[in-house]
């Protein structure tokens, strides 16, 4: 039977198991938008194409799945690029949509024409422009195949209006026929023999885990491996999750997990960043050794063998050089290590860890993440603990880009992979709300919270509308310190105070009552011990709530490696 | 660490021949800050591969980067690094050069002495086309600059490694 373009889109979705689409009506897609209603998949209708792509993003780090969002030509795509962009720096797996127009007709500066994958191209895993309807079904598995596989990342597809007009005989390929893609899935026995020999004659480990971790689903292999050695375990920003911060008792107290070491880097734990200064062994796993986690390269771990295992060769060895390189799946290669440390246990490990972790305990000792309570004014990082608290440490936390980033980061201890959303790798402020409502549509009964900033969550205010017209109860904590606060630290102490461009003071909107015409609950706390009633209040409201806590403004995120420095070389207060 | 000096790295590339597929290699090499001397490309004997020579300058770090960010296209089957095999190279240059009455028989003895041909003639200038390695390509260019070179039309290198002898 023959079907249109239009149909085909959607009875691929379908295969693809898509549920929801984030998308944004336009001339060049308006006949998907009219064969919509007969399929039986979700639209969430957004206000601005950014929001869309953020929230496909969100929804495919909350769940693991592809996300796909669905825009239009011209201005419709272009306003995706931010959200692409933000995927392809954290390995997240979307498929954008793009309406183009007629075939016929690119190249010719039509109305609402872009070169939208000319824009891409450095920001995307792969793109695609359909120029006969004959290639839709193939591109759409492909894509699809590609966002999910390997490295994941975000592919878009562009689609000439002519194309998803046109008719043909609909067949879905059972297979993806990609001649120069074969992503390397299975690590070298070889190399898991050498590396774990290095393992084994180690005295002061470190593992060094990133997102590969949560996208690879090996979460739980490497909570195995790290006891199986005892070995210690910091993770980036984006492995923030990948292992447990806290343990649970069978009467359902929490402790700190007594291997998990913080967050490392620039705004990294004292104790994770000397635990790396002086480890003789470091195993990053899917991790890529960013600026902002090394710091002066030179300065990195100087005294250790690296060991890296990742499933894009270009990570390994692109900052670094690196002892043993393990190209493969983190899942695939823990699994490996796993079973070469059952079958050669090393002997006598507990009295062989015992110094290195009772040294660790004395550099965590010293220097706790801390913060000076106030009773007259509320400490951002007071919130965030609260947050932690109130939500038993099991809600999906999202945030923007800056200090509240940070402050979530370091306060809000995540103990599950898949709960802690952020845009690392671009810092995307503006990121947070949008991708709070994608992973609130996969699960709406979690409880979902942006942690936000004054600054950023402007970016994408307009998204509360989209939240509220879905009831998809979000909830937005704004810490309010009336500063860019990031931006507002690095001239505190680096740019002699000028603090030109950053003040926010008198100069952003009513949040309360900007949440109220939007339809959604508006609260606020001024003082300490309003904190904990807002946030009851707002996680026992079944609808998108607004949090505005004017937060103290002089408030610094510490430690902090300043740049260009080495990470042993931290500001503590 | 490796061979940290810069040089000239030969890089041949087998693709499929899909629309845009060169924009994604030249797009990789300006957002990295990868150089390119020089970049030839056409279709092979197997309908829809394109073969890609590309001539890059960096250290050995930066060169095993080019070749995995190549590999890493998803329109790329296959990178050949020379970094460690022998290959031949070959380009073609078209020189058209000032040939008045003085100067054409030298010329024509460059011709011959680079196994070059004249394949246009004018009452002023010959067209010349050489073929060879760099440096021979080089040391003909430098031969006529003296004499005049009005116009140069190079096609880039082509390489292929050599085969094994035994």
């Amino acid at each position: 039977m023959k079907m249109k373009g239009a149909q085909i889109f959607f009875e691929c979705l379908k295969r693809e198991g898509v549920e929801v689409i984030f998308g944004f009506p336009g001339g060049s897609v308006l006949d998907i938008y009219h064969e919509m209603p007969k399929h039986d998949i979700r639209h969430i209708l957004v206000r601005h194409e950014q929001g869309a792509a953020h929230m496909a993003d969100g929804y495919a780090r909350a769940t693991g799945r592809v996300g796909v969002c669905l825009v239009t030509s011209g201005p419709g795509a272009t306003n995706t690029v931010t959200g692409i962009a933000t995927a392809n720096m954290d390995s997240i797996p979307i498929v954008v949509f793009t309406g183009q127009v007629p075939t016929a007709m690119i190249g010719d500066d039509a109305f609402q024409e872009v070169d939208i994958i000319g824009i891409t191209r450095p920001c995307t895993k792969h793109s695609y422009l359909v120029k006969d309807v004959n290639e839709l079904a193939r591109v759409i598995k492909e894509a699809f195949y590609l966002a999910r596989t390997g490295r994941p990342g975000p592919i878009v597809v562009d689609l000439p209006k002519d194309v998803i007009q046109a008719q043909t005989e609909f067949r879905y390929p059972k297979k993806v026929d990609l001649p120069g893609y074969h992503p390397t899935l299975e690590a070298h026995g070889g190399q898991i023999k050498r590396a774990y020999q290095l393992i084994k004659k180690s005295r002061h480990p470190v593992i060094y885990a990133g997102g590969g971790v949560i996208h690879g689903d090996a979460s739980e292999e490497l909570l195995q491996f790290a006891e199986m050695i005892r070995a210690p375990v910091t993770s980036t920003l984006m492995g923030l999750g990948c292992f447990p911060a806290e343990i649970r008792d069978k009467k359902g107290k929490r402790s700190p997990h007594p291997l998990w070491l913080g967050m490392l880097g620039m705004h990294g734990t004292y104790e994770a960043n000397m635990a790396v200064s002086n480890a003789d062994l470091l195993l990053a796993v899917g991790a890529r050794f960013d600026d902002r986690v090394t710091g002066k390269i030179s300065g990195f771990a100087p005294k250790a063998k690296y060991i890296h295992i990742d499933v894009d060769p270009t990570s390994i060895g692109k900052t670094v050089e690196v002892h043993i390189p393990i190209v493969g799946d983190c899942k695939n290669a823990l699994q490996k290590l796993i079973q070469t440390a059952e079958a050669e246990p090393v002997e006598g490990l507990e009295e062989a860890r015992a110094p290195w972790l009772e040294q660790i305990g004395l550099w965590r000792e010293a220097h706790p993440l801390r913060y000076a309570f106030d009773p007259q004014i509320i400490k951002p990082q007071y919130v965030v603990e609260k947050i932690h608290e109130l939500s038993g440490g099991d809600a999906i936390i999202t945030t923007e880009v800056g200090q509240n980033q940070m402050w979530a980061a370091q306060f809000y201890r995540f103990t599950r992979p898949r709960t802690f959303l952020s845009s690392g790798g671009l810092g995307t402020m503006g990121y947070g709300l949008p991708a709070a409502i994608g992973a609130q549509t996969a699960f709406p009964d979690r409880l979902v919270v942006d942690i936000a900033g004054d600054g950023s969550i402007q970016m994408n205010i307009q998204e509360l509308m989209t939240a509220v017209c879905n009831c998809l109860p979000v909830k937005v904590a704004i810490l309010r310190n009336q500063f860019l606060g990031m931006v507002r630290q690095w001239q505190e102490l680096f740019y002699e105070k000028n603090y030109c461009g950053t003040c926010l003071a008198d100069s952003s909107p009513d949040f309360v009552r900007l949440a109220e015409a939007y339809g959604a609950v508006g609260l606020r706390a001024t003082k300490p011990e309003e904190v904990e009633p807002v946030i009851r209040e707002a996680f026992a409201i079944k609808r998108p709530v607004l949090m505005d806590f004017l937060v103290s403004p002089a408030e610094g995120v510490y430690p902090m490696v300043p740049a260009g420095k080495s990470i042993s070389e931290m500001l503590l207060t | 660490m490796e061979n940290s000096s810069k040089h000239r790295h030969t890089i041949g590339i087998l693709v499929q021949n899909v629309p845009g597929v060169l924009a994604r290699i030249v797009t990789l090499f300006a957002g990295r800050d990868f150089n390119i001397e020089n970049i030839t490309a056409a279709e092979t004997h197997e309908p829809g591969l394109t073969r890609i020579t590309l001539v890059t300058t960096g250290d050995d770090h930066i060169l095993s980067q080019i070749v995995k960010q190549l590999n890493k296209l998803i329109n790329v089957i296959k990178v050949f690094d020379f970094r460690d095999t022998e290959f031949v190279d070959r380009e073609m240059a078209l020189i058209k050069v000032r040939a008045e009455a003085p100067t054409r028989a030298e010329v024509l003895r460059i011709v011959d002495i680079f196994r070059a041909k004249v394949v246009d003639v004018s009452p002023h200038f010959y067209t010349l086309e050489v073929t060879g390695n760099e440096s021979k390509i080089a040391a003909i260019i430098e031969l006529l600059d003296q004499i005049g070179i009005v116009e140069i039309a190079r096609t880039g290198k082509a390489a292929l490694a050599r085969s094994k002898k035994h």
